[in-house]
């Protein structure tokens, strides 16, 4: 009987089974952020337990408030900072190198195929874009993931999402995703692997990827995957290739090794979506869960006073471009606040470079430093009671973006066009 | 042994997330006491009131995908800063669950037509529950009506309340 990804990495990386069903895992990464890492730091100092497993494999960032908006969140960037250094964890990301976290590691190349990887962030689930285990954790796991380098799960089973046909024009990854989460309801992938397959999977980039991934945790799937490809091989290839660390000297070498990381064809899976997406149209959501989906066009009208555009989500460079294509040479509405927040510091390079912050700048969009800002409304860009934002994030939850807001979840381009009209509305 | 139960708070409704167990504006706290006056803040639910239905609760009872969201572990140090060590549900968010077993914390499941059951017999005020770990015996009580139900913690769940979290399983055994 064949194995399916998830369970391959889980074999290669057990390392006890003290209760039957739990598996300990070693991990390759620990990612921390400076929102849920500080309170384990300072509790390994108070246990007198203040080591790391290993610095190298330990990646940091500071991201959720940053600049530092009061003094509480100045001690978080405080703690992590100082931690980072006390333990030599050479990549450390403050303000002006910073990003989103699940944007940032990946354009750094620190997940491969195969890969486990933990991080007190429930979309941690982002990174199994790469074929990789990566799940989102509390602090107490992740605080036992610094100093031991291992972490406990079920062994997972694997809901396969079976992703057929092709986008239609105006139609994106993102898309894709609320398609499946309003298929399966918010719960639909409990303490699963979701597995996305199928031509139209396998035709998106790797930002694609990423997106339909992040968004794996909003239907309660422990980790998002795809198999690793050409497209995983392109987007590592600067950093295991030559000008890398040198582990391929061709990219089929890198293919062959990664293509290890895939599910076998008589894998056996605990549960299926099969989704044509050549029938899908542009999506959002209404109310305050995120399998609450509509069409577009069923929302069209609907008045917002806010646009946000960024997060781990939808703020990479391709998102951006998708964006500024829609709001190139226009005026967002007078009542419509827009807030553009490039995922990384290298994507708002990008988005200098190719001329994309003046297209937004020049349509009256106000575009900030990389952060998770208003995404859940712990830094700029919180909501007024009552107020609508049509949004590139991940959740839609009461009170999310700032308490009484009201948040419908949809693609870059079609935020964008809800910026021009003052609407939702169909490009 | 930790006593596990109290008066409890029914929360009817599924899918009760982690922004409206503790919301985003607090996660810039250090101290887990300081999250005690914002459990449930932003609680969708009618006829909830904040002010009134936490006070002197030590349990809490509730419907399916309770947690779901984010991996804030700051939902049950909430939960723990009210007094409140044990949740029982249909159903739990993977990370939600581990996080109150991590933190040597009670997260229990039982089947939907148990917990209509305990809705429909016990929920109202003044219902508690106790949990006898060494029996595997829920037992609930309201005035002068009572109910058991068989509940026994096993295997890692078990090992980690009795170690009082995964920090000190892990740190004996790894």
């Amino acid at each position: 009987m064949g194995k399916t990804l998830a369970e391959k990495i889980f074999e290669a990386h057990v390392t006890d089974k003290p209760f039957g069903d739990t598996w300990v895992l070693k991990l390759d990464r620990v990612f921390c952020h400076e929102i849920t890492t500080p309170i384990a730091i300072n509790d390994l100092v108070s246990k007198k337990m203040d080591k790391v497993f290993d610095p190298g494999k330990i990646k940091a960032v500071i991201d959720h408030v940053t600049p530092a908006k009061d003094s509480k969140t100045a001690e978080q960037g405080k703690i992590l900072r100082d931690w980072a250094r006390r333990h030599k964890i050479k990549d450390f990301f403050d303000i002006g190198r910073n990003g989103v976290c699940h944007a940032i590691f990946p354009e750094k190349g620190f997940v491969r195929p195969g890969f486990t990887v933990i991080m007190g962030d429930s979309h941690t689930c982002t990174h199994g874009a790469f074929g990789a285990f990566a799940a989102g954790v509390g602090t107490t796991d992740l605080e036992v993931g610094i100093l031991k380098g291992v972490c406990a799960f079920r062994k997972p089973e694997t809901f396969k999402v079976n992703l057929t046909g092709k986008l239609k024009k105006g139609v994106y990854a993102k898309d894709i995703i609320l398609a499946v989460i309003g298929r399966i309801g918010v719960a639909g992938a409990t303490d699963k692997v979701m597995e996305f397959r199928g031509p139209a999977a396998e035709a998106l980039t790797m930002e694609g990827r990423l997106t339909i991934c992040n968004m794996a945790v909003e239907a309660g799937a422990t980790s998002g995957v795809c198999m690793p490809d050409m497209v995983t091989v392109d987007y590592l290839w600067p950093f295991v290739g030559p000008d890398g660390d040198k582990t391929y000297a061709a990219k089929e070498a890198a293919l062959a090794d990664f293509s290890k990381w895939r599910s076998d064809d008589d894998a056996v899976y605990a549960g299926s979506v099969d989704i044509d997406c050549s029938s899908l149209d542009p999506l959002a959501t209404v109310d305050y869960k995120p399998d609450q989906i509509r069409t577009i066009r069923q929302l069209k009208g609907t008045k917002i006073d806010q646009v946000y555009i960024g997060s781990c989500t939808n703020g990479r460079i391709e998102d951006l471009r998708e964006a500024a294509a829609i709001v190139r040479g226009k005026k967002i509405a007078d009542t419509v606040r827009g807030i553009v927040s490039p995922a990384t510091t290298e994507v708002y390079n990008q988005a200098l470079r190719e001329g994309l912050v003046q297209i937004f700048m020049d349509a009256g969009f106000c575009v900030t430093n990389a952060t998770c800002g208003a995404c859940l409304g712990m830094s700029n860009g919180v909501l007024a009671e009552g107020e609508v934002c049509a949004s590139t994030t991940n959740r839609n939850f009461f009170g999310r973006m700032g308490k009484g807001g009201m948040v419908h979840l949809m693609s870059p381009a079609s935020a964008a066009a809800a910026a021009i009209a003052g609407v939702i509305t169909v490009l | 042994m930790k006593h596990f139960g109290g008066q409890v708070l029914f929360l009817d409704r599924s899918d009760i997330n982690t922004d409206e167990i503790i919301p985003a504006k607090y996660l810039n706290e250090n101290s887990r006491e300081a999250l005690k006056p914002n459990l449930l803040e932003d609680l969708k639910l009618p006829g909830f009131d904040l002010k009134k239905d936490i006070e002197g609760k030590g349990a809490i009872l509730t419907r399916a995908n309770f947690g779901c969201g984010s991996s804030r572990e700051h939902a049950p140090w909430a939960l723990e800063a009210n007094g409140i060590n044990i949740v029982i549900g249909e159903s739990f968010a993977r990370i939600f669950r581990q996080n109150m077993y991590n933190c040597g914390m009670i997260a229990a499941e039982l089947p939907k037509s148990v917990i209509d059951e305990i809705f429909r017999e016990f929920g109202t005020v003044g219902a508690s529950l106790s949990l006898d770990m060494e029996k595997g015996i829920l037992s609930f009580v309201n005035g002068g009506k009572g109910k058991n139900i068989p509940f026994m913690l096993q295997g890692f769940e078990k090992a980690l309340v009795e170690a009082g979290g995964w920090v000190e399983f892990a740190a004996a055994r790894y």
